[in-house]
Parts: C-alpha cells; sequence; structure tokens
C-alpha cells in the first residue's frame, strides 16, 4: 500500500485547487496561515466593524502573515480611520502586537519613527509596518508616504483600499472608482457619481520611488495575499501593499458578499493583482476566470445607476478602464497556460 | 485599579486598565446566525443500493483505501461486481456534471473492490452471539447481501440455491466480458468465510415447513426471474428458437458451445437482448436485434446499444417479427402513432435467421409460493411486499426481481439490506426504522469557484478486434493514481470536508477549528451573522436560521 503522502506528491490535484484556506490533503507547511489553529489572530473577536467588514478580514490576513514573518517580532503604526476605530474603543482594543495611534495622515511616519529608533537601539530585529485606509494613506498621509518611499524607512505600509472615506460617512477619496456614488458624489444628473478621470494609482506612484517591494492584493486570493506579505517581509527598506476591501456599508453590498464582490473585481479587470520590485514589474496575477464587468457592478448598489439604459455610455467607460487593466498588465492568461 | 498611588504614578488620561474587545460580545447584533447541516448528496440520494458515496470517496481521497473499502463494505458486500455490473444512476446525477464531468464512481468502487480481493480484505464485525436461524433461498445478489447483513447483525444464515453455482443472475444473466466469474467467486467466498452456510442444489418448495420443522426463524427468498416470457413464431422445426435465459445460463454451464447456424435474429430490446447478441458476436455469428419500437424507447442502456453497434451487432428498430419459412424470416414494419405506441404498417420484409432468441422478459417461478399462505403473483407477476419487505406471510419476506423494482443487481443488493435490517428489527420483536434523510445537496447550493477543473479519467476499453472474438473483459479499471484523481475531484456536496475556508474568512474570528475529523464551532457570542462563511463555503455545508428574537 502507498503511504498517503508519497501518493499525494505524484497526483497534483488536491481536490479544491489552490483557492479555498485550507485542504486536508496538503501537508501543514503548505497550507495558509489562516488555515492554522496557531494563527495569531492579530486582530481578534469583538471588534466593531460592520457584517461582512472586508478590512477587518484583510487586517488580520496581512497582519498574522507579517507576524509570522517576523517571528512574532512586529510593532504596527496606524492611520485614524475605521480600522483604528473600530478596533480601539478606549480602553478596548482588538490587537495583539503593540500598536501606535497618532493623527490621520502621519502612519508612514510614525512607522518610519519607529524603525529609526529600533535601528539606534540595535533592535533591527523588530520589524515595523504601518497602516491605514486609503484616505489617511493616498489622499491625507500621501506626503509622509512619498517621504517614507523617499528615504527608502524600512516599514512595510499596507493600504486597506475600500475606495472611499467610510468612517466619517462614505465620502469621496481619491481611491473612489468613477460613477461610484458616495455621500459626495450622488448620482445625479448629467453625469451621476464620481467624475472619470480623476484619482490615483499608488502602487504606481510607489513603484515610481523605486522602493524594494510593491504589491497589489485582494481579499479573495488568501493565497496570494500571505505570499506578498511574507515577501514583503523578506525585504529591508520602504515596501508598499495595497489590499482590496470590499466595504458592504459604504459600496452597498450584501455583508456576505464581501469575498464575491472582490473576487469579481479582479476577474472583471476592475482590480489588477501585480507585483514589482525596484520600479520594474515583476509579476501578474492572471484572471482565471473572466467574468463580464455587469457581474461586478450589480451587486453594488454605489453602481446601480451605471445599469440604467440611459446611464450606458458610463457603463462603456468604466468597460473601457478594465479592458485597459487588462491589456496594460497583461491580465488575461495565455490558453496553455490555464489548466 | 489597585490602588490610589499607582492612579496618581499613571500619565493623565491613562486612567482605565487595557481592555480587550473580547469582552464586546457582537453576538446580539445578529439577525440571522450560521449553522453547520449535513445534506444529502444527490450520488447517495440516487444509490438503489443505499451506499453512503461520499463517505468512501473521503477516505480515498486521502489514499486511505482500506477505510474506504470498508465504509464501502457497510452497506454493499459486492463492490468489485458492483463497480461493473451497476448501471450508475449515481453519476447521473453527479453535481459535477454541472461542472465538467461526473465523477467515476463505478470505477473508483471496482478499483476498491478489486484491490480488496488482490490483498485479501476481510470485514471485521462484532457478530452478536445467540442470533437467529434465517433461511436465504437464492444465491443471486439479493440474497448475498441480505444473508452478508445478516451475518453483520449476528444471525445465522443459511443460503439454499436449486442451481449448482452461486451468483444467480450475476451469472447467468450478465456475460463474462462485463463481469469476470472470477470476481464472483471471490466475492461470493468472502461472505461464505462470514459463515455463511451455503448450500448449493438445494431446492426450497415448502417454505412453512422450512421454518416449522428445520429451526427458522426467519426467511428471505429471492429467487429471481427466470422463466423466459414466450411468444409463438409460425415456424416449422428447421427454425431454432431459444429463450435469451437458456441462452446466457447455457454459455455458463454447457461443455460444448451452442449451434447456432450464421445468422441469429435476438428479438428484444432490453438489455438483456443486447448481452445476448454481443455473446453471439463472440461466438463468432452475426446477431441481429429486432426491436418493435425506436432506439431511444429501447428499455436497454444507451452505452450498452453504443457498445454493441461497435462490435458490429445489427439493430432493425421498429419490427416484429411475423413467422418463418425455416430460412427467412418475415418481418413488420411499424410506425409510431400519435402516443408513442408502435403499429403495424402492413409493409413486409425478409431477413435470414438460423436461429432466433426470444429476450422479451422473464416471469417469476410461483411454484415456491403455493405453500404460503395469502401470497400470490400480483397482476405484474410478481410478489407484493410491505415497506418492511416482508411479504403477507408473516416472517417471509422477499426482495430481488422476485418483487416489484427495477431489476439490476444495484436494486437487488439495496433489498438485501433493507431485507435484512427489517428482518433483525423483526426478530426481536421491533421495528426498523430509518434515520430520516437530510434536505439534498442541490447543484445551486455549492460555490464552485473553489473547485479546479478536472475532466474525469477514463476507463481503457478493449480494442475492436478483441471485443468481437474473445470474451475478455471489455472496459479495464483505473490504476491507482487515476483512481485517487478520480476520487479527489468528488465536490463532497453538502458535507464539510475541512477546507478551512469558513475558518479563514471570518472577519470576527468568530469560528473555532475543532482539529482533523472533527469539523468546526462557530462563537455565537461573536458572531454577527454576516453570512460569509454560508456564500464562501464551496460544498454547501453551512446554513443561515433566523434568530428568535
Amino acid at each position: 500500500m502507498p503511504q498517503v503522502p508519497e501518493t499525494q506528491q505524484r497526483v497534483k490535484f488536491y481536490q479544491t485547487g489552490t483557492f479555498t484556506v485550507g485542504n486536508r490533503l496538503l501537508d501543514d507547511t503548505r497550507r495558509t496561515v489562516q488555515a492554522s489553529v496557531e494563527r495569531s489572530n492579530s486582530l481578534d473577536s469583538g471588534h466593531r466593524a460592520c457584517q461582512g467588514c472586508g478590512e477587518a478580514l484583510g487586517a488580520r490576513y496581512a497582519v498574522d502573515a507579517a507576524l509570522r514573518a517576523a517571528d512574532g517580532k512586529l510593532i504596527a503604526a496606524n492611520a485614524t480611520g475605521c480600522l483604528e476605530v473600530f478596533t480601539t474603543p478606549y480602553p478596548q482594543t482588538a490587537w495583539g502586537l503593540p500598536w501606535i495611534h497618532s493623527v490621520f495622515g502621519n502612519a508612514a511616519a510614525v512607522g518610519a519613527g519607529i524603525a529609526a529608533a529600533l535601528k539606534a537601539k540595535g533592535r533591527e530585529d523588530i520589524r515595523v509596518i504601518a497602516q491605514g485606509g486609503d484616505g489617511g494613506t493616498t489622499d491625507i498621509g500621501m506626503g509622509c508616504l512619498s517621504g517614507m518611499f523617499d528615504r527608502n524607512d524600512d516599514v512595510l505600509y499596507i493600504c486597506y483600499n475600500n475606495q472611499a472615506y467610510m468612517n466619517t460617512g462614505v465620502q469621496r477619496s481619491s481611491q473612489t472608482p468613477p460613477a461610484a456614488r458616495t455621500a459626495t458624489t450622488m448620482p445625479v444628473d448629467p453625469e451621476p457619481g464620481n467624475a472619470f478621470n480623476s484619482g490615483k494609482s499608488v502602487p504606481l506612484i510607489a513603484m515610481a520611488h523605486g522602493i524594494p517591494y510593491v504589491a497589489t492584493a485582494s481579499v479573495h486570493d488568501l493565497h496570494d495575499l500571505e505570499y506578498k506579505v511574507e515577501k514583503a517581509m523578506g525585504f529591508r527598506g520602504a515596501r508598499y501593499i495595497e489590499i482590496f476591501v470590499p466595504c458592504p456599508l459604504g459600496w452597498g453590498s450584501k455583508p456576505g458578499d464581501t469575498i464575491k464582490v472582490a473576487r469579481l473585481a479582479a476577474q472583471c479587470g476592475m482590480f489588477p493583482l501585480i507585483e514589482a520590485e525596484y520600479g520594474e514589474l515583476t509579476s501578474v496575477t492572471k484572471i482565471y476566470q473572466r467574468q463580464p464587468l455587469e457581474e461586478y457592478l450589480k451587486l453594488q448598489r454605489r453602481f446601480a445607476h451605471v445599469l440604467k439604459p440611459q446611464n450606458a455610455h458610463q457603463l462603456e467607460a468604466l468597460r473601457d478602464i478594465a479592458n485597459r487593466n487588462i491589456r496594460k498588465f497583461d491580465l488575461l492568461a495565455a490558453p496553455e497556460d490555464v489548466s | 485599579m489597585s490602588n490610589s498611588n499607582e492612579l496618581e504614578t499613571r500619565p493623565f488620561a491613562v486612567s482605565l486598565e487595557v481592555g480587550s474587545s473580547l469582552l464586546n460580545k457582537t453576538g446580539s447584533w445578529r439577525t440571522e446566525r450560521p449553522v453547520y447541516v449535513d445534506r444529502l448528496p444527490p450520488c447517495n440520494q440516487a444509490c438503489p443500493a443505499g451506499e453512503n458515496i461520499q463517505a468512501w470517496l473521503y477516505h480515498a481521497e486521502e489514499g486511505n483505501y482500506r477505510a474506504a473499502w470498508d465504509e464501502l463494505m457497510k452497506n454493499n458486500p459486492l463492490p468489485a461486481i458492483m463497480g461493473r455490473a451497476c448501471y450508475h444512476p449515481c453519476q447521473d446525477s453527479c453535481n459535477r456534471a454541472q461542472l465538467d464531468s461526473a465523477v467515476n464512481i463505478h470505477a473508483v468502487e471496482r478499483f476498491l473492490g478489486d484491490l480488496a480481493i488482490r490483498e485479501g480484505w476481510s470485514i471485521d464485525f462484532d457478530a452478536v452471539p445467540g442470533g437467529s436461524n434465517v433461511l436465504v433461498i437464492g444465491a443471486g445478489p439479493s440474497g448475498l447481501s441480505a444473508a452478508y447483513h445478516l451475518a453483520r447483525l449476528g444471525h445465522k444464515v443459511t443460503i439454499r440455491e436449486a442451481g449448482p453455482v452461486p451468483g444467480g443472475m450475476m451469472r447467468f444473466g450478465i456475460p463474462k466480458y462485463r463481469l469476470p466469474r472470477e470476481v464472483v467467486d471471490a466475492e461470493v467466498r468472502r461472505i461464505v468465510d462470514m459463515g455463511v452456510e451455503l448450500e448449493l442444489n438445494r431446492r426450497v418448495d415448502d417454505i412453512p415447513r422450512a421454518l416449522s420443522e428445520e429451526g427458522f426463524d426467519a426467511c428471505f427468498a429471492a429467487i429471481g426471474a427466470h422463466l423466459a416470457k414466450k411468444v409463438d413464431i409460425p415456424a416449422p422445426d428447421a427454425l431454432k428458437i431459444l429463450d435469451a435465459v437458456s441462452f446466457l445460463r447455457a454459455m455458463e454451464t454447457d461443455a460444448e458451445p451452442l449451434q447456432l447456424g450464421r445468422r441469429v435474429v435476438v428479438y428484444g430490446g432490453g438489455n438483456t437482448a443486447v448481452d445476448v447478441a454481443r455473446t453471439v458476436r463472440r461466438l463468432g455469428a452475426e446477431p441481429v436485434i429486432v426491436y418493435r419500437r425506436t432506439r431511444e424507447q429501447m428499455p436497454a442502456h444507451d452505452f450498452e446499444i453504443d457498445e454493441a453497434l461497435e462490435e458490429g451487432v445489427v439493430v432493425n428498430w421498429l419490427r416484429t417479427i411475423k413467422e418463418s419459412d425455416g430460412q427467412e424470416l418475415k418481418i413488420e414494419k411499424m410506425a409510431l402513432d400519435d402516443k408513442g405506441w408502435p403499429r403495424p404498417t402492413g409493409e413486409f420484409e425478409t431477413i435470414e435467421a438460423d436461429t432466433v432468441v426470444l429476450a422479451l422478459g422473464q416471469n417469476v417461478d410461483q411454484s415456491l409460493l403455493t405453500k404460503l399462505e395469502g401470497v400470490a403473483l400480483n397482476k405484474d407477476g410478481v410478489v407484493e411486499v410491505g415497506p418492511d419487505m416482508m411479504t403477507a406471510c408473516p416472517g417471509v419476506f422477499a426482495g430481488g426481481d422476485m418483487v416489484p423494482s427495477e431489476r439490476t443487481v444495484t436494486v437487488a443488493v439495496g433489498h438485501g439490506k433493507k431485507a435484512a435490517r427489517h428482518i433483525d428489527a423483526w426478530l426481536r420483536g421491533d421495528r426498523y426504522v430509518p434515520a430520516p434523510k437530510h434536505e439534498l445537496a442541490s447543484f445551486d447550493r455549492l460555490n464552485t469557484w473553489y473547485y479546479t477543473d478536472a475532466e474525469q479519467a477514463v476507463q481503457p476499453v478493449l480494442d475492436d478486434i478483441r471485443r468481437r472474438t474473445s470474451f475478455e473483459e471489455v472496459v479495464a479499471g483505473l490504476d491507482e493514481s487515476n483512481a485517487l484523481f478520480e476520487a479527489r475531484r468528488c465536490l463532497s456536496c453538502g458535507n464539510c470536508f475541512e477546507c478551512d475556508n469558513c475558518y479563514g474568512i471570518c472577519p470576527d474570528n468568530a469560528i473555532t477549528k475543532l482539529g482533523p475529523g472533527n469539523r468546526f464551532e462557530f462563537k455565537y457570542d461573536y458572531c454577527k451573522g454576516c453570512s460569509m462563511c454560508a456564500t464562501e463555503c464551496p460544498c454547501g455545508a453551512i446554513k443561515m436560521v433566523p434568530e428568535q428574537i
């Protein structure tokens, strides 16, 4: 009789591919951090995030993976935003690691300061992350972030991108996609929702700084996310990861659909998953099963007006964005790559 | 705060101890709660033998073939036979068919059955001493299955078989190119080795006497249906007319091959007709099937008709045999009326025929029943039994082809198991109540994103020339790596297979992983009821139910 592990090595098929969190047919060492009963749960139960919060999920995924990579020696600086508010209503905390909050826009600077202090004390074994939402990172914190990249401070900055200021009541940020409804970009004529040709790509800005590592990840693909965090922790210097985290409240999606929405965003081309080292694009995660843009949009009330006949031009303009992403990052797998 | 001095030494505004968010029981937000459920996989629902297919595939996925076989043997004592002879309704209902192609359950069952024979596995069972004496009449699939299950339940079983060899229709109905006889022998031997008494050439005519005088406490009759239905074909003696049952039986028992002539016409459209035609082909003659309806209406299974056509069997649809002059058969063309019934058209044609084999179905031999009070054949020529498989005569149960049902090996094996459980309960003065069935795990319950594409592993097929000239087995088994691959194609519809998805994706860390084999548990103190776990469960094993508020 063949032994079980030997059999598994020979037959390269594990019932659920590489998308489920765990897989009883895989060796423990090849499963995700989240599959382990020993995971840190760095962001623990009892936090006050909404039902189905993508950011709470993304933060636990990322920080647990970073903690494992840093052997448990990790300090976090946090920007103002949902993540800060729902985890630390005084005097409680949901965090299982040393964690500091200062003001809205300076998490990158606080992280850089901690890293400098640790260096001065000769404790470079202790690693530093800074984190925040898209508002605190890409709008208000942009100057501090660029400075951190410029000085190549030894900090991994993680941006949880939910595409608006959710904590204060869903106002537009530089990450809000065109046509999306927010409290400040209402769906009113003649051009309902957020304006086209606005916003910015911070991963590309980070790449322009030539920092050691830049990546985008999403809560729907845990294996990819953990791989990127672990890889980022393997570098010294400034690193940037942007994680796509759907917000049921701000996007008008069902709490149960958070992962589904994230998956569709990647599969329709609206959120490309990429990696870059020292300013050079090194890999893209190919679209596995291409999905129509409408499948992504129809789960979210912020895009409800886009699917009405009179706004067909908005739908087509969004489709252009998705198609441009697919071309620009070469997101479609060649037929022979699909297995 | 323990003492006031400490308070004074603290910086201003840090006046409270740091508390954990665990103090905040967010479970109170919930309006719906997730619960783990087990749903009935469609394969299990479709299996006439009541196998827990998904459960044995689960072990096979790990390469733990012994555990898989043990699980399989809980319901089916003949896996190597069924892995060949079963028409696998499980695969027709497999959810995976809607994704790429059905899991080849049949081939994995055969792999496990063959492995068990090769390795000489036998089952461990805790026979409770002091069981009753049960008489089983007939050593076909139903009788063997009943005997096996009764033995597992601790009863002393005697099988009486009228014929010279055990197996019933598995030997006399299914040709050996579909079911090699060594396989039948091996699986029957394993049942006999459990302590079941097998008496061959022992016909039972008087059940009440066996019960009253020989000390049997109950009886299970499974004599099958082997009296061929006849039809009168006006023909001179020169034309040889046989029936399918005698023909297939002669193939097994006669030393000399039958003299059939060159052209053999098989009359009928069921699996038996096809089996006869394919056997004739292998004997070197030219078989022609004559059937009065269309191909779509043939009761024979489609794949069997395909295999027969591949082997050069000719089929004449919409034809009936009128008469013969000894050389040629006169056959009449039929046409379907608007209700789909075949009607004669008055147009005739002739075909050559040296032998005609009638494969028009079989009846039950009722001589066994004459001594049983209140038991007789109904208008369909079969014996009525209750839901507990008992006839009108207390203590006498019946199953297999002699009771109303589809006549397949799998149904027969299922009858044997069911009857054994009811007989066991009846002997204890009890009633057997089967466990309630779970809700069906239909395709729309699944989240198929998580399953990798993987086409069915194909079983090798014997080449055409050898199929026309020999009785070698046509379809070969899977090797170990293919069988493992095939087992892993199972989607585990409706039952947790510990993929860790719910545990990983809960934004509130509100699920406890209990470790291998023990699944998971919700922490309702913290679960906010977002239902992400239910949406992202690949196999549909989580259900959202409203909270009582």
